[in-house]
């Protein structure tokens, strides 16, 4: 099936078969390697990617269903060279660790903040709640999300 | 890794059920995924045809049923969080709102539907347990036309259901509690398995009471208890129990009910993981 998205900005017309995960196709097609398989069940967050906006789990998300959407990874984050206000939250907070989670992390704050400009720390801990971060770095993630917030008003 | 399957995207209920019907135990119904992929991945399910519902008119609708203009309609592939966003559920049936909000992860809300959650039928769901407390029905379409059966006798185990493999299902029909109700929705888990879930909506009446506006004779009862049993259940025992306390008798009411509940099981008796547990027993509550 050929579909046509846009990812990170630009658009991609690709043929795909339907039983393709959004998830393969960002990292295999077209090298995304930002979102990750962990658990593959959508309980960790790690493939964490925006359709339209809407975070969702690139594992267990038909890449047809794509088709004439826009896809955010965390690739597309980034402004050039210069971070997004997310991503220099989550530096100077010291949120990242291992790093494993943190483009699943970033993507998920981003849609958070698109629907809630104002959030108080109950409200990222509930958006957040299923994206997971095995160094339990938990704390400093949430804080970055809620300095980026402050910085964003 | 998916099995390679043949994806149908009929736009509307007769395609669709035309589909069902010629491809039997072939196709499964396609929403949101977030339960049949997972199955699929694990190779328990192989179906060779999806039929995805979500094209269809009136299926991702949330409104009133036109007969009664009371009841609340959601259609099968309305997503967890449209239904926690709908400002319609929120005026009419609140604490669906607030349980929606609570399903999964916020992955799961976005793609994840009303309809696949009741289809797939698991003992846990949240929905199942919540609605039997809404006396809710679920209308079924095939080529024979249309059905509307309870959601009580729709699920009739673990992932099982009474729908024909020609049949799609097509909404879910919630009666909102009368105005004087108090409810709440509470479930115990460890991590994001449920143990155990409890609604419970209790109708207040009286005028010289404790409770709000004076209120607190209990005239009506409804209590529904997921995760424990084969299926969600309505403890109608203890739903008896409950009618014409007063609430300032709750409290020992309920220790009476533990209390009852808390004795050793009978030697033979069944295995608790398919018992109710005790505390919960129509026994114990009765």
């Amino acid at each position: 099936m050929t579909i046509r998205l846009v990812v990170n900005g630009r658009p991609r017309d690709l043929e795909v078969a339907p039983h393709a995960l959004l998830l393969d196709v960002l990292r295999d097609t077209l090298d995304l390697k930002g979102a990750k398989r962990s658990c593959d069940t959508q309980v960790c967050g790690a493939c964490t990617v925006l359709v339209d906006g809407l975070a969702v789990s690139a594992c267990t998300y038909l890449a047809v269903e794509a088709d004439g959407r826009s896809v955010l990874t965390v690739e597309g984050l980034a402004d050039g060279e210069s971070l997004h206000p997310l991503q220099r939250a989550f530096v100077e907070a010291g949120a990242v660790q291992c790093g494993f989670c943190t483009s699943g992390m970033l993507l998920t704050a981003k849609a958070m903040l698109a629907e809630n400009r104002t959030p108080m720390r109950d409200d990222v801990l509930h958006y957040l709640r299923g994206s997971l971060c095995r160094c339990t770095g938990y704390r400093k993630i949430v804080d970055a999300v809620l300095a980026a917030a402050e910085t964003a008003r | 890794m998916l099995r390679p399957f043949t994806l149908h995207r009929p736009e509307t209920a007769e395609e669709a059920c035309a589909l069902l019907a010629g491809l039997g135990e072939e196709a499964a119904a396609y929403a949101g995924g977030t339960e049949l992929l997972l199955m699929m991945k694990l190779g328990l399910l192989r179906p060779r045809h999806l039929v995805d519902v979500k094209r269809i008119r009136g299926f991702g609708d949330i409104g009133l049923e036109p007969l009664s203009g009371r009841r609340l309609t959601i259609g099968a592939a309305v997503t967890h969080r449209a239904v926690e966003q709908s400002a319609l559920v929120r005026a009419r049936c609140p604490l669906v709102s607030s349980v929606a909000r609570h399903v999964a992860n916020v992955r799961v809300r976005n793609v994840g539907t009303v309809g696949g959650n009741l289809a797939f039928a698991d003992p846990h769901s949240d929905l199942a347990t919540l609605f039997l407390t809404l006396d809710a029905s679920v209308e079924l379409l095939s080529p024979r036309g249309r059905r509307e059966l309870p959601l009580d006798d729709f699920v009739r185990g673990p992932w099982e259901t009474s729908r024909a493999s020609d049949e799609l299902l097509g909404s879910v029909t919630l009666t909102p509690w009368a105005s004087d109700t108090a409810a709440a929705y509470v479930k115990f888990g460890v991590h994001e398995r449920p143990t155990l879930a409890v609604a419970a909506a209790l109708r207040l009446d009286g005028t010289t009471g404790a409770g709000r506006n004076g209120r607190d004779r209990i005239v009506e009862a409804r209590v529904a208890v997921g995760c424990v049993s084969l299926k969600p259940v309505r403890m109608a025992a203890a739903e008896a129990r409950l009618t014409d306390l007063s609430i300032g008798d709750l409290d020992d009411a309920a220790r009476a009910a533990a209390d009852a509940g808390s004795r050793p099981p009978a030697r033979g008796a069944p295995s608790p993981r398919l018992a109710f547990p005790t505390p919960w027993s129509p026994e114990a509550a009765g």
